[in-house]
């Protein structure tokens, strides 16, 4: 019998955490992939961000941090400075990324830092129960915007590719989608050239995978894809934000 | 090695190097700024990485990544921005990373003044970050002094895999003084087979560095681990500096530069008559409280003298534990008490108990 698909090895065998239908877990699997595709299992760190991702470190087979909240970037300048040869990606939630970490991250942005950042932007804090994220979209229900986000209250959300796409330090930024099987394609070829780019030592790079989390979207996990595709794909256009170097 | 006149924020920048360390995260903040300029011209000539981070924040969380990468790694700061690093310090406590922290101290809180203060004694010794955790506190009071700490400093994070902190008075970054950089360590130090250096899959455990234990029995294990390990340094690590304590009938107590005052003022009152010693301590954690046990049956009173409202003091009375009267001389503001204020205060206690 032939095999048409086996678990990378780049995943432990420690079953995933997360609520069923969550793309987390997707995510978490294109990552791995392709660390293995790429021949870096003994080269990659990860750095696991504070959100649902948190035990990220439980999952990737290899060296990893966990972070403080929103710190990822500068835990990942760290550890790349001493091993420049290793493939360092940080793994981060959009509390953590574009709240939190929003200095962190426009900064390791802005010095080049040579590492790879895979921001998963659900549009709402997972972890701590579903309140308003910086990139919650407007009218969005949470249980910090009980009557929806407004502009007047809250601000517009936060488009965190197109914000480091003009930054001359970057040297990729892809916005991706997780919510179905060509979608997720591309986010594989997207990491893939992430992580080609940090080795070849272009510079930073960051793929922004737009995800869905049902629990707290109030939706079945088939729902939250459409509502992913009918709501979020709008205000936050798909594709390549920054490719190369500006200067 | 000859002697070399150096500032002491330089003497310090100078010494981690010799100790090995090529991994220097800062952010400007007076008067600690010498030493991220210094760390700047010259990692580039060693091999060795010096980066301006957008904060404090970001440069304790830089030293994180680089400590748990195995490298020896140090930031340093003053007090505003030493508050800002006191989440990743808790951080680097837990994951059990050795570092080093130099915080220069100017006067507070807030905004403060740039003017020498030891008002942060609290929070380096007392915790700081959140959580139940030690650092191991070293207090110069001299430049040759700062710079052997900073060098043994590094083993002892090594050894403990504990964060240690330098913890002086601005003046001790602003001075100049001869200062002659000793051999680095010899002590054996352990392998860093836990960093995250890209693994192999076989040749060790898979490197995880992390705080996070959601399940009460693995914190308990980490907690039971810490409380060990700071037993051990409790044990092992103490030191203190006794000035003229054989005969003393009059102990000052005071750390970093301001014992320095105390040991001049101890000298003027044996000139008067009066037998005063000093006791320094140069660990303020561990604290050396049996020192002042060992003098409760021989002084009189003790004289606790520090630029602060009285943060060691809570400690001196702790050890001294009620057998004899402790007295206290804050100076606060950014001004250096002089060994005549410092006389003053102790004659004015001396005519009182009479
Ligand atoms: C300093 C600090 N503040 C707040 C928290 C609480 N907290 C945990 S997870 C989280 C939000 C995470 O949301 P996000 O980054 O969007 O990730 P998701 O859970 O949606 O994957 C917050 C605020 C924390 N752990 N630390
Ligand atoms: S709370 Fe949301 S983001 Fe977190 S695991 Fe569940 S579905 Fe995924």
């Amino acid at each position: 019998m032939t095999k048409v698909f086996e678990k990378t090895k780049m995943l432990t065998d420690v079953p995933f955490h997360y609520c069923p239908g969550c793309t987390h877990g997707i995510a978490h699997r294109l990552v791995a992939e392709c660390i293995e595709e790429l021949g870096m299992c003994d080269k990659a760190v990860g750095i696991a961000p504070v959100g649902c991702a948190v035990f990220a470190y439980k999952y990737f087979n290899c060296d990893m941090y966990e972070a403080s909240h929103g710190r990822a970037p500068s835990v990942a300048t760290g550890a790349k400075r001493v091993h420049p040869e290793n493939l360092v990606f940080t793994y981060q939630g959009d509390g953590d990324l574009a709240s939190m970490g929003t200095a962190e991250i426009v900064h390791a942005a802005a010095r080049g830092e040579n590492i790879s950042v895979i921001f998963i932007n659900n549009a709402i804090y997972g972890m701590t129960g579903g309140q308003m994220a910086p990139t919650s979209i407007m009218g969005q229900v949470t249980t910090t915007s009980p009557y929806g986000r407004k502009k007047e209250l809250n601000g517009m959300p936060v488009k965190m590719s197109e914000m480091l796409a003009v930054l001359d330090g970057s040297y990729y930024i892809e916005r991706c989608s997780l919510h179905d099987v060509a979608n997720i394609r591309k986010a594989k070829a997207a990491i893939k050239k992430a992580f080609r780019y940090q080795m070849e030592g272009k510079g930073f790079s960051m793929v922004e995978l737009l995800s869905t989390c049902p629990t707290n979207w109030g939706m079945t996990p088939v729902k939250a894809c459409e509502w992913l595709k009918e709501n979020m794909i709008p205000y936050y256009p798909l594709g390549v934000k920054k490719e190369g170097s500006t200067l | 090695m000859a002697k070399k006149l150096m500032k002491g924020n330089e003497a310090i920048a100078e010494a981690a190097i010799k100790a090995g360390c090529r991994y220097f995260f800062g952010y400007p903040i007076t008067p600690q700024n010498e030493i991220p300029e210094y760390m700047s011209r010259r990692m580039p000539q060693i091999g060795g990485t010096f980066v301006q981070a957008e904060s404090e924040v970001s440069a304790i969380n830089m030293v994180y990544g680089a400590a748990g990468a195995g490298a020896r790694a140090m930031t340093s700061s003053s007090s505003p921005g030493i508050s800002l690093k006191q989440e990743g310090i808790s951080y680097i406590a837990c994951s059990e990373l050795p570092a080093v922290i130099v915080n220069m101290m100017r006067t507070g809180p807030g905004l403060g003044g740039i003017l020498p203060s030891q008002g942060d004694y609290f929070q380096a010794v007392k915790g700081g970050g959140h959580g139940d955790y030690h650092l191991i506190v070293l207090a110069p009071s001299s430049i040759q002094e700062a710079a052997d700490l900073i060098m043994d400093g590094f083993d002892l994070a090594d050894i403990y895999r504990n964060p240690v902190m330098i913890l002086g008075d601005g003046m001790i970054g602003q001075m100049m003084e001869p200062v002659e950089f000793k051999e680095p360590g010899k002590r054996p130090l352990p392998a860093k087979d836990w960093a995250a250096t890209g693994w192999d899959g076989k040749s060790r455990k898979r490197a995880v560095i992390n705080s996070l234990y959601i399940a009460a029995e693995e914190m308990e294990e980490v907690m039971a681990r810490l409380k060990a390990r700071y037993d051990e340094i409790e044990k092992k690590e103490k030191r203190v500096e006794e000035y003229m304590m054989d005969d003393a009938e009059v102990c000052i107590t005071a750390y970093g530069t301001v014992a320095r005052i105390a040991k001049s003022t101890a000298q003027k009152l044996r000139s008067e008559g009066i037998k005063a010693g000093v006791i320094r301590p140069i660990t303020l954690w561990p604290f050396p409280s049996e020192t002042y046990e060992k003098y409760c049956g021989q002084v009189d009173f003790f004289f606790d003298v520090e630029m602060s409202l009285g943060q060691m003091l809570e400690d001196v009375k702790l050890a001294v534990n009620g057998r004899k009267p402790v007295e206290f001389m804050g100076v606060v503001g950014g001004s250096v008490p002089t060994p005549n204020q410092i006389r003053e205060k102790i004659m004015e206690v001396i005519r009182r108990e009479k």
